[in-house]
């Protein structure tokens, strides 16, 4: 396969005296094809087979439509209020010492080793009219349980961890010399962090916050206890994928499936183009 | 709360370095952020082990040693035990063609590998109950043959290898591209075969790197939920892993079995986290060299 | 503005970095403080810059005491070693923001600060370039926007950190030049740090010879290089040879031989110092210096000789014409031009 692909000024790999490069290119295709690739183009090709009326009929479905709403919006804003705390939690992690700090910064991959169903159901008791913080805020008037309020809280907690793990090593790297410039220039430290600190770290951010709302979108196992997964209210556009299965409607689950793999593949993309943006523009990325 | 920063207000007039915020500042940030990571983390946490024991370690113990509890676990083991080792060879492999060689199509290849993480759990469940269920074109001939694959063992560890593929090659990949193929040529040059390069020179340089990526690997192995609920079917006793068992027994309000399964899962996450830190301590310089997270 | 530092000293976690130091700097001055690293020069900028605050002592700017003021208030011109230049803001963004960044009362319109951000940019001629971000800028290019930068302020004094300690060798050239040139068009109280003696000898109108924490010598670059006043001094600036002589009646001896050279030392023990290159060659004398050449190389117009002197164990160098027919076990004598006698360190 190789040989045929070299072409006369065309090489498909350069040259090197280090073996093994057809078998573990190989080994590497047939395992991704097997695992990845196969089950997915699967799900494409029965999603094509719905043909476009097919699929027009679940995407325009208005449980879907809600679903999907409820799904983005959520995601959308527990990525923003991760955005803000979690560059505050990177900020205090790299800046400060204090007594505690390493205890602080492994706890921060909680979410990473956590299964979703011990996090879901911890926060649903916690949230609970009669859990520890449910009570407190049942007299206010505020329920989290049941609710989409619910749904963000446990989307805030898988999303935290990307957020502060993208921008903490950036921000470990900021050159005191640049802080030190703004400051003999004559900016105060509330213009040095908001006008040199933070949008150097744009790029950084905006990725936290692409990985952090994309991972958000596909939760399913922290949602489902604390969402009470009422139709049109606090159903997630995961949990209707599910939802379609137990009921045998395959087409109904594939297309819901395929609208999610799109938009998260362009959200992916938007990750991508951020980077090379940032690269070619500023010369970093993240 | 003693912080260790540089002394500062003292007197009515004194010189602030230009480098960090007033204290005032400074402990409202940290504040802010054991609050909130209290709030988030921290309380979803410690409520695990207080609800599990809440009727009294008893209780707590019956729940673990009660039959299907013990099957949930054994399979989540086994679980963890097919898939792991698989990925394991996978990656190694997979961040040896990446990155030892330079080709066309490279980039693409490793976004390939990345894909599982864009996907939603669910999703990589679905995948498989249409590659295998009775409507596709795989599933009639499995029937007719005898094997069982939705709802069934090798239905998990499929969705459990596709939700934890990219794991180790991700971690290794940045990790041996950055130690390039000097070490590698030098070995060769001296007449060392393929094999023995890899085991001598390669292996030692990467082991920490692997260690770090078996482990996260690991802990989503034994706790992916939404992908192996899609493809369990929810046996008791037979296709539930513990994640599944936990949803099994909180639907039946049965909570304080619930969380005492839970409260291991937890443990596993602590374990992992503590791993994790020691590794970074120890190793972090290697790690973190390479890492592009 | 003249800067005064007086009897300043600075410790890092106890580590004392500088010793007592005191350094005046008149207005329009060029300085350079000149010193192998760890000679605690940069730490010294930082201190009159306000980075760092003196563990004692004080720093004035003009009569009034400045030890205590921010950074900010300090109005300084700061450029750092790698420029720090802000890489999210184009070109003339980062010139423009210690404008920008000024309290209402005092920040001119966004259009005088476009306008004045050109002007520099205009006079360290970089213009056309004022949409470009740093990344895309040879390090030259870089070092002559953080110049601009810092001029941008109208600073009290210039500070700048290894300015082209950064770059390669043929643009460290022509930015020395450079920098010369604006200083006589700018008149700006400018102090430079640099461990390269050339760039200090040639730029600076005084050197300041730093060593270990403390000032060694402060002077003119003819006084710092034909009046060194410390071995240190001699041995760091320009090339130096060194003998261990005895002084006996306020004239020098080696061993048994009258070196023909007096000194106001007490008797004991001393080491001669003088330029390898300004020696006068004698015809056998008994008040000289007798060596033995054991190597001989041509470097460019003059033969570099090394001498035996006096057994084994001292070995010197020294410079005689090329067309001396010097060859290896002759003997040579000699007397320095120039020289100085320390006491035995």
């Amino acid at each position: 396969m190789i040989s045929n692909l070299a072409k006369a000024g065309w090489r498909f790999k350069r040259p090197s005296v280090i073996p093994g490069f057809g078998l573990t290119l190989g080994f590497t295709l047939a395992y991704l094809a097997l695992i990845v690739l196969i089950p997915l183009t699967g799900l494409v090709w029965r999603s094509a087979s719905l043909g476009f009326t097919g699929f027009w009929q679940v995407a325009s479905d208005p449980r879907t439509v809600n679903a999907l709403k409820i799904s983005f919006g959520t995601a959308f804003v527990a990525a923003l209020i991760n955005v803000v705390f979690g560059v505050i939690v990177a900020w205090v992690l790299v800046r400060y010492r204090f007594p505690g700090r390493r205890i602080i910064d492994a706890i921060v991959d909680l979410p990473f080793a956590l299964p979703t169903a011990v996090a879901g159901i911890a926060l649903t008791s916690l949230y609970a009219k009669n859990g520890w913080i449910g009570q407190l805020l049942q007299p206010l008037g505020i329920k989290v349980a049941f609710t989409p309020i619910g749904i963000t809280i446990a989307l805030i907690f898988v999303g935290l961890p990307f957020v502060v793990r993208t921008v903490q090593p950036v921000m470990e790297e900021i050159r005191k010399e640049v802080e030190e410039a703004a400051a003999t220039l004559g900016a105060n430290r509330f213009q040095t962090i908001t006008r040199v600190l933070l949008p150097g770290l744009q790029p950084a951010i905006l990725t936290g916050f692409a990985l952090a709302f994309a991972r958000a979108v596909g939760e399913y196992g922290s949602v489902i206890f604390i969402a009470g997964n009422l139709p049109y209210v606090s159903e997630i556009a995961p949990l209707l994928i599910v939802i379609r299965l137990e009921e045998f409607d395959y087409a109904g689950a594939t297309a819901i499936a395929a609208i999610m793999l799109l938009l998260s593949f362009a959200m992916l993309f938007v990750i991508n183009l951020i980077q090379a943006w940032s690269r070619r523009r500023y010369g970093y990325g993240t | 709360m003693a912080l260790d920063l540089p002394q500062t207000e003292s007197s009515a007039k004194v010189w602030h370095p230009a480098t960090t915020e007033s204290r005032a500042a400074r402990y409202a940030l940290i504040a802010i952020t054991l609050a909130f990571l209290g709030l988030f983390l921290f309380m979803p946490l410690v409520s695990v082990f207080v609800e599990a024991f809440r009727k009294g370690p008893a209780e707590y113990f019956a729940a673990l040693l009660e039959p299907d509890a013990r099957a949930a676990i054994r399979l989540t083991l086994l679980v963890a035990a097919t898939a792991v080792p698989l990925n394991l060879i996978f990656g190694v492999v997979a961040a040896w063609t990446i990155a030892k060689f330079e080709f066309k199509g490279k980039a693409f290849l490793t976004t390939l590998i990345d894909l599982p993480f864009s996907v939603s759990p669910v999703i990589s469940g679905l995948v498989y109950v249409l590659l295998f269920s009775s409507h596709s074109v795989l599933g009639p001939w499995l029937k007719s043959h005898g094997i069982e694959v939705l709802f069934a063992v090798p239905g998990i560890v499929l969705a459990t290898m596709f939700v934890t593929f990219p794991f180790v090659a991700r971690e290794l990949i940045p990790l041996m591209q950055h130690q390039g193929t000097t070490d590698e040529e030098a070995a060769l040059s001296l007449g060392a075969n393929g094999w023995q390069t890899f085991w001598h020179v390669t292996l030692p340089n990467i082991k920490w790197g692997l260690l770090y990526g078996v482990l996260l690997c690991n802990a989503r192995a034994m706790g992916e939920f939404g992908a192996v609920s899609v493809v369990s079917g929810h046996i008791r006793g037979l296709t539930n892993t513990m994640p599944l068992h936990v949803e099994i027994l909180y639907n039946e309000y049965n909570f304080v079995a619930a969380f005492a399964v839970a409260s291991l899962l937890a443990l596993l996450a602590l374990v992992t986290l503590v791993l994790k830190t020691l590794l970074e301590l120890k190793y972090g310089a290697e790690l973190r060299a390479a890492s592009g997270h | 503005m003249d800067v005064r530092v007086s009897g300043v000293r600075k410790e890092f976690d106890r580590f004392p970095a500088l010793h007592d130091v005191s350094l005046e700097i008149n207005s329009g001055e060029l300085i350079a403080l000149l010193g192998p690293s760890g000679s605690g020069k940069t730490t010294l900028l930082r201190l009159i810059a306000g980075l760092e605050s003196p563990t004692e002592g004080k720093v004035f700017f003009g009569d009034e005491d400045a030890s205590l003021k921010s950074v900010q208030e300090r109005n300084v011109g700061f450029v750092f070693q790698h420029y720090a230049l802000f890489r999210h803001m184009t070109v003339i963004d980062n010139v423009g923001f210690g404008l920008k960044v000024r309290p209402n009362s005092s920040r001119p319109s966004s259009e005088e600060i476009r306008r004045r951000s050109s002007e520099l940019l205009d006079f360290v001629q970089l213009s056309g370039l004022e949409k470009r971000y740093p990344a895309q800028l040879s390090g030259g290019q870089r070092q002559r926007v953080a110049l601009a930068r810092a001029m941008a302020i109208e600073p009290r004094i210039l500070l700048l950190d290894e300015p082209f300690g950064a770059l390669d060798a043929k643009v460290r050239k022509e930015l020395r030049r450079w920098l010369r040139e604006i200083h006589d068009k700018t008149k700006h109280t400018t102090v430079f740090v640099t461990h390269d003696q050339d760039e200090a000898l040639e730029l600076a109108d005084r050197v300041v010879v730093m060593s270990q924490g403390r000032i060694e010598q402060i002077g003119t670059p003819d006084e710092v290089y034909d009046k060194p006043n410390s071995p240190f001094v001699y041995s760091f600036i320009g090339e130096s040879s060194k003998i261990d002589v005895r002084v006996e009646n306020g004239e020098l001896w080696l061993a048994d031989r009258r070196l023909g050279l007096k000194s106001d030392l007490p008797d004991g023990d001393a080491s001669l110092y003088f330029r390898p290159h300004d020696v006068a060659l004698v015809s056998d004398s008994d008040a000289c210096i007798m060596g033995t050449v054991v190597a001989s190389r041509r470097v460019g117009a003059t033969r570099r000789v090394e001498l035996e002197i006096g057994g084994a164990s001292e070995r010197i160098e020294i410079g005689i014409s090329a067309d001396h027919p010097a060859k290896e076990m002759s003997g040579i004598a000699f007397r320095p031009q120039h020289w100085r006698v320390f006491p035995k360190s």
